[in-house]
């Protein structure tokens, strides 16, 4: 079986930030499958639809995932409400991850805002060749600087007030290493505009690059068809699905 | 063990519990859960004569226990449905319903002769899609149109003919007896109630179509009241669905009328709803003594 569902327990519970929640949740026959990219679907207490979100860090010997995610309305922070002990029913693991490349000697990891989360299991995988460039909106929305220093990566903070790390967007400091040559792959997750404008310099320096996407989601496995998004396939249109074809992408794939 | 099995419209299912159409797609993703040959039977995704790609994201939004989706009919075109994915599903000993929903008659025609030569095991004609621009539920809402709709389609295909009906309509009753009349073997409802949700910040409708097809629990209670009018009201099976999300709520719709059910936005909250619902069925009926599920259908002792 491709994925689980049951209700597992959350074993740690942090608040990160504001309305950013860090739960790690023991669930060792997920976390035996689960690959970096991949999603979690959260059902909240007494409603209706689960809640994609990405996995940040997948522990395979003690069997624990972590989810680090924003609460945005009623779903979310219902989810965010549980604590330590009690359980989470859990569909997942889902979707395809990112490509890893065990030859790449040098890769760029874009994670802005919430979309920082699914670039730490990368890190984790590529060490000391990845290069982590972080975006937020200020430093009182920064979260997993240290884990990202932990995997060996170099990271490069920025905030789009300069309140901490270097005042720039993102594609900033990315066009300066592609300038300098020598990279592999460029991997990113962050808000569309973002994602748009990193596949585009990617794109203009010829390297390959891979974006995960987010949308409201049904059954979060590629039945129901409503995690609709445009996708330009052997140059024809076609309407992909998020959790299915996604939520990674090539970044020629997506129609911005 | 209770005897589950039921036969709408001369089809024998080995119990009265059906995904409904567009829950569940083809079945290819829900066969990694279970195995399907558990289920009483399979609604297809809604097809078309031709591919059609949906309605732009979003296409779903929570409500109060339930939901409003506006996925708009993306399916591959009927060609295609029958090439790659009817005969997977003809093996998976169950009862396979294609839902079949053009935006002419002349399309659905087309689409029923198609599947007349298949071993497909029922049709459903789906009248009451609200999300398509033209034809869907255009076709359900007038007692002449879709009398005559479910007419020319009942000429094409020989298949037991399941007609799905709107529930945005002043009288069901009035629709439901226009299809009987006009040679359908079946009727299933309800299909989901127009809905809306905005976006307050952005004072943005959160679905890109606007508005889109309401359905899970909060549907539950009418959907009972318009399966009991309706078996009331027609001497053919019908099927009923709408907010059905545990054993009890099933047996609750078959005391009002129906002799199998559909299950859509259950399967969104658990994937595994329709054998949990199956299980649970049979465990009331155990619980209650019965030993036949046929002996409640229709049941309800009306005021």
């Amino acid at each position: 079986m491709k994925y689980k569902k049951s209700l597992y327990p959350i074993v740690k519970k942090e608040i990160l930030r504001k309305n950013i929640f860090s739960i790690e949740i023991l669930c060792p026959d997920i976390a035996s499958i689960a690959k970096a990219g991949q999603f979690v679907h959260i059902l909240p207490d007494n409603m209706t639809l689960r809640r994609p979100i990405s996995i940040c860090d997948i522990d395979k010997e003690n069997g624990i995932i972590t989810i680090v995610f924003e609460v945005k309305q009623e779903g979310t922070q219902r989810i965010a409400n549980k604590n330590k002990g009690e359980t989470l029913d859990v569909l997942g693991p889902l979707g395809h991850g990112f490509t890893l490349l065990p030859d790449a000697k040098k890769v760029v990891l874009i994670g802005g805002g919430i979309g920082n989360p699914p670039m730490l299991p990368l890190a984790k995988y590529y060490s000391n060749k990845a290069t982590v460039i972080s975006g937020f909106r200020n430093a009182e929305c920064v979260i997993l600087q240290n884990e990202f220093k932990n995997t060996g990566a170099e990271s490069i903070l920025c905030t789009d007030d300069g309140t901490a790390g270097r005042k720039t967007l993102v594609t900033e400091p990315l066009k300066e290493l592609l300038a300098n040559g020598n990279i592999d792959a460029v991997y990113a997750c962050g808000p569309i505009p973002m994602l748009k404008f990193v596949a585009a310099i990617a794109d203009e320096a010829d390297v390959y690059c891979e974006v995960s996407l987010e949308e409201r989601m049904g059954c979060g496995i590629g039945a129901c068809l409503v995690c609709a998004c445009k996708l330009k396939k052997e140059g024809k249109d076609v309407m992909g699905h998020v959790c299915k074809n996604g939520p990674v992408f090539s970044s020629k794939e997506v129609q911005w | 063990m209770a005897n589950l099995s039921v036969n709408v419209a001369g089809v024998d299912f080995k119990n009265p519990v059906i995904p409904a159409s567009g829950v569940f797609g083809y079945g290819r993703e829900y066969e990694e859960l279970f195995h399907l040959s558990k289920l009483g039977g399979i609604a297809t995704k809604g097809t078309t004569i031709a591919e059609r790609p949906g309605n732009l994201s979003p296409r779903i939004a929570e409500c109060p226990s339930g939901m409003i989706n506006s996925v708009g009919l993306q399916n591959p075109g009927i060609d295609a449905f029958i090439s790659k994915e009817l005969p997977n599903l003809l093996i998976k000993d169950t009862v396979i319903i294609s839902n079949i929903a053009g935006s002419t008659v002349d399309e659905c025609v087309s689409i029923a002769e198609k599947l007349d030569s298949t071993d497909v095991h029922m049709i459903e004609l789906n009248i009451s899609c609200p999300n398509v621009k033209k034809g869907g539920a255009a076709f359900g809402v007038h007692c002449e149109s879709a009398g005559a709709i479910t007419a020319a389609v009942r000429k094409a295909t020989k298949k037991p003919l399941i007609v799905k009906l709107s529930p945005n309509v002043t009288d069901i009753t009035e629709i439901a007896r226009a299809v009987e009349a006009a040679g359908a073997d079946s009727v299933s409802l309800i299909n989901t109630l127009l809905g809306m949700r905005i976006d307050i910040n952005t004072g943005r409708p959160i679905l890109k179509n606007n508005v889109g097809g309401m359905s899970g629990p909060a549907v539950f209670p009418l959907a009972v009241r318009m399966v009991w009018q309706t078996a009331n009201a027609v001497s053919i099976p019908v099927i009923g669905m709408g907010g059905i999300d545990s054993g009890k709520a099933a047996i609750e719709m078959m005391m009002a009328g129906a002799k199998a059910v559909q299950i859509g936005a259950a399967i969104f909250t658990d994937p595994y709803a329709p054998i949990r619902i199956i299980n649970e069925m049979n465990d009331w009926l155990n619980e209650k003594g019965i030993s036949d599920i046929n002996d409640i259908i229709g049941s309800v002792k009306s005021w």
